[in-house]
């Protein structure tokens, strides 16, 4: 096991740039190979190193599996990503359905990221503010055009640090185990729910949660370019092209602030004491400050950092909300991350283990029916665009010139299918979430017909002492506008790449 | 209470045949992985006893592994049509009914198989041809088609009553509401817009034998217990050095593979899953497995029984059937959401489960002890599983849209409804199941 060496992972693993407060994304094709490697090799990419001051201007490239095609990379080599990379975000009808990318979100009306409109390459461009301009001419540079085609150059907008509905974002980040010290329990006995997460999970080439290396592709030293490679840990004498790289989820996700605002303001009854109540019981955390619903632990999460704000706004779990009373079961957050340990209560002693391992001991009727989140987190470095509205125009109707705001949604995780495909599916498109019937998540949901279910648009509100408020007929909110799988290769593999297909 | 049984008929298929079965079987499909209930050949839209059905083709994609992993002979077993039921009452009356609504087509699906011929009593014949499971698990023992319906029925009726009436509920006491909604399922039920049917007489020959398997193994158990001691430590040895020594087969399966399994699925909130594998050739696997699934199926009729098999809850139904004299074994279940969440379940809930049984099949990853690591070997597991796993060529359920939990906590409100008996503390959590 040996340590991370900052110099070979793309900064965006490490760093979410949050000080650039400007930023846009170009969607590439290669036009001319040759011109694209020899650009690629001399790009200015930004490293994890930490430095000071901090930078200005910060570069990060990926992949889609076309991609590196493109790039002529040998097929033994791409056939070691994984399926899901290979196969991609939109190609096939079944993952679209698991996805919820259907109906609107269907990639049919995807604005790029289907059939010929899959990109190749995805440039990532930071720079503080008024410096975006310049630093964009300096990374188009000489022979740029020879090199790429841009299908779009998406732009973003800094809100502040609030997404386009105007909640508070991002505070709820896993704490990655750079120093490689956590070792969990490889039989799933992990008692309490930690925050730590191994690095394996957000880089290949370490060991997972699973204390497992995690499938991608390795090469011999007698291969094209293998010299430009670290070796592979797990497997000496073989090369490895993951090392320090990772996947990168993207999702162009449009929404309908307005929609959203007026929807909550009429179940509120245009109370404004209940429409934020409601907003913010829909997103799991208070509109206002992004504080905790539920009552926070007395003891501390692991990796949920003493300092500042944190501890006030992540040192809980939902343990101490079984009924769902303070943050409802269906609460975006609480799909999103449902805070669990292997093994629920944790049990002491043998017999108590014994127990819980045969599925006895469970006291309430939900208890046990989602278990282990620390397989299933992603590390996200989402950025708005569009315009930012307050809550009180959102409750205006809509002007002239309507300008679309949303999220750009990137998520890091080492395996696509167990972390980004896992949360989207299981927890937060599943109209059965949690013992839940008839709901997907209240913000991201598609709202789509189940077989067997008359319907699948409702929220529902658990009360203390008296029968569930169910919000009924939401629309949907959020529209899946365009979407693709990245490779994010490390320094080393972006050199390897740019070399091994010449 | 009606008990819950099934049937697993396997015939040999006419190689000559096969391409026409499939294409038969296709034909009862309006789309890939989605059955039309009313289909001329097997109406299964008409059984009312019937959860769930299938047709499998037992294609083993895996034959090569066992020259691969220890030099013998690879051997080409016949191709096999499987039909695997699942329904309330005994296997008899099942058969019969299936001979009564479905003798045409399944004379015409069974005619591509050995030994079949038109006119042939179709019962009978289905009846030779089964293959009775080593172990079989219900999620929940006595739990009817009808009944689902009928309580489906009653809570949507039961949630549309309370959004009509939401304001006033909203300030009700649990007690109150439920005395409520008491009164309105009762006068829905006199007027006939629900039906809440009393449960059925237990038959007393399954009572019988019940009692008796109860009692049984355990007796067993404890007559072969001295010489299950004595042979313990021989049994460690055997094991640990196959353990050390059996080669995992667990390559990532091809897209083509994976595609044409993954295009059946997600078309419900309910899956089938069917997979077949050799089991690691000697007598030690086989009778390792048999045994263990001799206690597993124990288990399955006397234990778990009530919603959960270990820390699974989302299996409605699923049983292990050995076939060709142990040689190889069928795994069939229906389960809840979407394969990888099933998978991921199974290795963090139940993967020592998981290492008991399937690590006595060719190419599991490596297990220690027979329930650590295995399948906590993640991707390989995946890979064992999805490249073991064979496309269900027609899958019936007769309750889409409605998972084992749904299926509990409409129960647990109905019988909540029919109490006037409850405390605060269980009418407190009567009403947070609604």
């Amino acid at each position: 096991m040996s340590p991370v060496d900052y110099s070979d992972v793309q900064g965006i693993v490490r760093f979410g740039h949050a000080h650039m407060k400007e930023g846009c994304y170009l969607l590439l094709k290669v036009k001319n190979f040759s011109a694209a490697c020899s650009w690629l090799t001399t790009a200015p990419v930004t490293t994890a190193i930490k430095t000071d001051p901090r930078p200005n201007t910060a570069l990060q490239v990926a992949f889609t599996r076309q991609g590196l095609e493109a790039l002529n990379v040998p097929a033994n080599v791409i056939d070691g990503f994984s399926a899901e990379f290979i196969t991609g975000m939109a190609a096939d009808e079944n993952r679209s359905l698991r996805l919820g990318d259907v109906g609107a979100n269907s990639p049919a009306n995807w604005r790029w990221g289907t059939a010929s409109h899959v990109p190749h390459v995805l440039l990532m461009l930071f720079a503080a503010q008024g410096q975006l301009d310049s630093w964009r001419q300096t990374i188009r540079g000489r022979s740029w055009a020879d090199a790429f085609e841009e299908i779009a150059c998406l732009p973003t907008s800094d809100m502040g640090g609030r997404e386009s509905f105007g909640f508070i974002d991002g505070i709820s980040q896993p704490e990655i185990d750079w120093d490689q010290a956590r070792s969990p329990s490889i039989n799933c006995y992990e008692r309490k729910y930690s925050n730590v997460v191994c690095l394996g999970e957000f880089l290949l080439g370490y060991r997972n949660e699973y204390q497992a290396y995690t499938d991608r592709p390795l090469i011999g030293s007698d291969e094209r370019a293998a010299s430009e490679l670290p070796f592979a840990e797990d497997r000496p004498g073989l090369h490895d092209v993951g090392r320090n790289g990772t996947y990168l989820v993207m999702r162009h996700l449009s929404q309908d602030v307005r929609g959203f605002w007026q929807f909550w303001n009429k179940a509120a009854n245009s109370d404004p004491t209940q429409l934020y109540r409601l907003a913010g019981l829909a997103a799991g955390r208070n509109f206002t400050d992004g504080s905790s619903l539920v009552p926070l632990n007395d003891e501390a999460i692991p990796g949920i950092g003493d300092g500042g704000k944190d501890p006030q706004l992540n040192q809980f779990t939902f343990d101490t909300d079984v009924d769902g009373t303070h943050c409802p079961y269906g609460a975006h957050i609480r799909r999103a991350n449902p805070r669990n340990a292997d093994v629920l209560g944790n049990p002491q002693g043998v017999i108590a283990t014994l127990i819980r391992t045969l599925g006895f001991g469970n006291k309430n009727v939900r208890d046990d029916l989602i278990a282990s989140t620390r397989f299933h987190r992603i590390l996200r470095r989402g950025r708005e665009y569009g315009r930012a509205l307050s809550v009180e125009q959102a409750l205006q109707p809509a002007g002239e010139e309507e300008i679309e705001s949303g999220l750009h949604f990137f998520a890091i995780n080492a395996n696509l299918q167990r972390q980004f495909e896992f949360i989207q599916t299981a927890w937060l498109m599943r109209t059965k979430f949690d013992g839940m019937t008839e709901e997907s998540d209240p913000l991201l949901g598609n709202r789509s017909p189940v077989p067997g279910c008359l319907f699948t648009s409702t929220f529902s509100i658990p009360q203390a002492g008296s029968v569930r408020q169910r919000i009924a007929d939401l629309p949907q909110f959020i529209t899946v506008r365009g979407g693709a799988y990245f490779f994010l290769p490390g320094i080393r593999a972006l050199r390897y790449l740019s070399k091994v297909g010449a | 209470m009606m008990p819950q049984a099934n049937i697993f008929v396997a015939a040999p298929i006419k190689a000559e045949l096969a391409l026409d079965l499939r294409r038969l079987l296709a034909s009862m499909n309006t789309a890939p992985g989605r059955v039309d209930p009313g289909n001329p050949i097997v109406p299964f839209g008409q059984f009312e006893r019937l959860h769930f059905a299938r047709f499998v083709i037992l294609q083993d994609q895996t034959l090569d592994d066992i020259q691969v992993a220890y030099g013998l002979p690879r051997r080409d077993y016949h191709l096999m049509l499987a039909l695997i039921a699942d329904f309330d009452g005994n296997a008899d009356d099942f058969r019969a009914e299936l001979a009564r609504k479905a003798a045409v087509g399944l004379e015409q699906i069974f005619s591509c198989c050995e030994g079949f011929t038109r006119g042939s009593d179709l019962p009978q014949w289905m009846k030779d041809h089964e293959q009775p499971p080593a172990a079989a698990y219900v999620n929940w023992a006595g739990r009817t088609v009808r009944q689902i319906h009928q309580e489906d029925a009653l809570r949507l009726a039961l949630e549309a009553h309370l959004q009509r009436n939401a304001p006033q509920f909203g300030s009700k006491r649990p007690r109150e509401a439920h005395l409520l909604l008491k009164q309105f399922a009762d006068s829905e039920v006199a007027a006939g817009r629900i039906r809440l049917s009393e449960e059925e007489p237990t038959p007393l020959g399954w009572k019988l034998r019940q009692v008796l398997h109860l009692l049984g193994v355990p007796l067993i158990l404890l007559l072969l217990s001295p010489l299950l001691l004595l042979y313990s430590p021989i049994f460690i040895y055997q094991l640990r050095n196959r353990e050390k020594s059996d080669m995992e087969i667990a390559p990532r399966p091809d897209a083509e593979h994976e595609a044409s399994l993954s295009r059946l699925e997600d078309h419900d909130v309910t899956n089938q899953f069917s997979a077949m594998g050799s089991i690691k050739p000697g007598r030690f696997r086989c009778w390792t497995l048999a045994f263990l699934l001799w206690l597993v199926n124990y288990t399955a009729r006397h234990i778990y029984i009530r919603g959960h098999l270990a820390r699974v809850p989302t299996i409605h139904f699923a049983r292990w059937v050995f076939i060709n004299d142990k040689k190889r074994m069928v795994f069939a279940s229906n389960y809840d959401g979407s394969l990888d969440s099933y998978m991921d379940d199974f290795i963090n809930k139940v993967g020592w489960g998981l290492n008991l049984v399937f690590g006595n099949g060719l190419g599991y990853p490596r297990t220690n002890w027979l329930v650590l690591d295995g399948s906590k070997n993640e991707q390989k597991f995946k890979y064992f599983l999805r490249r073991h796993e064979l496309p269900t060529e027609v899958w019936y359920n007769a309750h889409p849209g409605l998972t084992a939990f749904d299926l509990k906590r409409n129960s647990l409100i109905r019988q909540g409804i029919c109490r006037d008996d409850m405390t605060d503390a269980e009418l407190q959590q009567w009403v947070a199941l609604l």
